[in-house]
């Protein structure tokens, strides 16, 4: 059966709002996929680079609560090979963005154990997870 | 000799767990004529380059450290360089993709100047390099192999490059899908360069902060292997977070796969410490999994003034 998903306006504008906080053109992606083979982390993810592409091209909200935004360490394997020359790093980026900003942490600072950690590695962690 | 200064910058982890890095770093430059000068004042950068296209706030970190170099050259203490000389490759991304990002245009140029009104104005003239691209590029490698006093021969090095070397294409110090500056390196001591498919995969980054380390140890392991597959006796890396998480995380890929061996992780000036005769400078001291089992195997380190 065919499944039919009406786009509305809601939608569309969760789409603007992701294009204009990462600055790429989404509906550029053509689905071809390698962004998800070029992955070194799809297997750590709930959803693929592609499909949190596709997500973001139906205007579907949701994807930022998926695991695999948090995932995406910003290694821009994906970004150098898309032919359609999307930085996929930044749409992952401006979707972390739309929870951090509302000034809600993805890491919970008592978890962390104590160890003798690089300084980069604290400061890295602490920038892509706290707002 | 004449003597080469350039501005360098550090960055916080070369004055924490890579003192080694440092170390080494200092060492071999100096026997090869570079005198590494540190910017005075300088901050942290920030670690990781802020992605969004609205964040202009989150590069005044970054580019008040270019603001010290025009400092430096202003008061004499450099003769004209405005080569900034990075060791860390998180660092190198930061400051290279932050200095892009505020002069692409006059608009933010501007609005990062205007912010920053306690400090001069930022003029878009430093120039950030790695240097793994002084070797190349400054010395050549077949000067650096005249300069060699112990050659590695026999020794087995895979380099391992990681992603903020690397990528995104524009900033990259090589190709980003067939790297092979850091190899040329390795020719160029005397050792032999083994290949690694997997030497531009991303070892997990900062998720070895918190409860996620097992990403960081899977891909330890899937890169560690990778080497050893192809002969590999250690690897070679510029980057202080792949170092931990490729040296001190082992023991986490040694639980979750009890069959993997370890590997010894050394910076990429460590291996040029070595083949200089300058062990002592090398500061093997600061690695987790111990190199000189493999380099006494290799009849490598007869010369070793301390142990």
């Amino acid at each position: 059966m065919t499944k039919v998903m009406q786009i509305d306006e809601k939608n569309v504008n969760f789409l603007k709002k992701v294009e204009e906080l990462s600055g790429e053109k989404i509906t550029l992606c053509e689905q071809c996929g390698i962004c998800t083979t070029s992955c070194p982390m799809v297997d750590e993810m709930d959803f693929t680079p592609a499909g949190i592409m596709r997500a973001v091209q139906i205007g579907d909200e949701t994807i930022i609560e998926s695991k695999a935004i948090w995932v995406c360490a910003s290694c821009f394997s994906c970004t150098v090979r898309c032919p359609r020359g999307i930085d996929l790093s930044k749409v992952t980026e401006a979707l972390r963005q739309l929870t951090l900003r509302k000034n809600v942490d993805h890491i919970d600072l008592k978890e962390v154990k104590k160890e003798k950690l690089p300084a980069i590695a604290v400061v890295s962690a602490l920038r892509k997870f706290t707002g | 000799m004449k003597i080469k200064k350039f501005p360098y910058y550090p960055g916080c982890t070369l004055k924490q767990t890579a003192k080694n890095f440092e170390k080494s770093a200092m060492g071999t430059a100096n026997y090869l004529g570079i005198e590494l000068k540190e910017l005075p004042r300088w901050n942290c950068c920030g670690a990781v380059f802020s992605l969004t296209s609205d964040d202009v706030m989150h590069q005044v970190a970054a580019i008040r450290n270019l603001i010290r170099v025009q400092e430096m050259n202003d008061s004499g203490m450099l003769d004209n360089e405005y080569h900034l000389v990075v060791l860390c490759s998180m660092c190198f991304n930061v400051l290279k993709r932050a200095n892009i990002f505020v002069t692409k245009d006059a608009e933010t140029l501007f609005k990062i100047n205007e912010f920053m009104d306690e400090e001069p104005d930022y003029e878009g003239t430093v120039e950030i390099t790695h240097f793994l691209e002084i070797l190349r590029d400054f010395m050549g490698f077949e000067k650096i192999k005249e300069k060699v006093v112990q050659s590695l021969y026999g020794l087995k090095v895979s380099a391992y490059y990681g992603c903020t070397l690397l990528r995104p294409r524009e900033i990259g110090i090589d190709d980003p899908e067939a790297p092979t500056i850091m190899e040329e390196l390795i020719a160029s001591l005397g050792a032999t360069p083994i290949d690694n498919h997997y030497k531009s995969l991303c070892c997990g980054s900062y998720h070895t902060v918190g409860k996620d380390k097992d990403i960081v140890a899977r891909r330890t392991y899937k890169i560690i292997e990778g080497a050893r597959e192809n002969g590999a006796d250690i690897i070679i890396t510029s980057c202080p977070l792949c170092a931990f998480n490729l040296d001190n995380r082992q023991k986490l890929s040694k639980k979750i796969y009890p069959d993997f061996q370890y590997m010894p992780v050394l910076y990429f000036t460590q291996l040029m410490a070595l083949a200089f005769g300058k062990e002592e400078e090398a500061g093997f001291e600061g690695n987790y999994i111990d190199p000189y089992p493999v380099l006494e195997k290799r009849d490598l380190i007869h010369n070793l003034k301390v142990r």
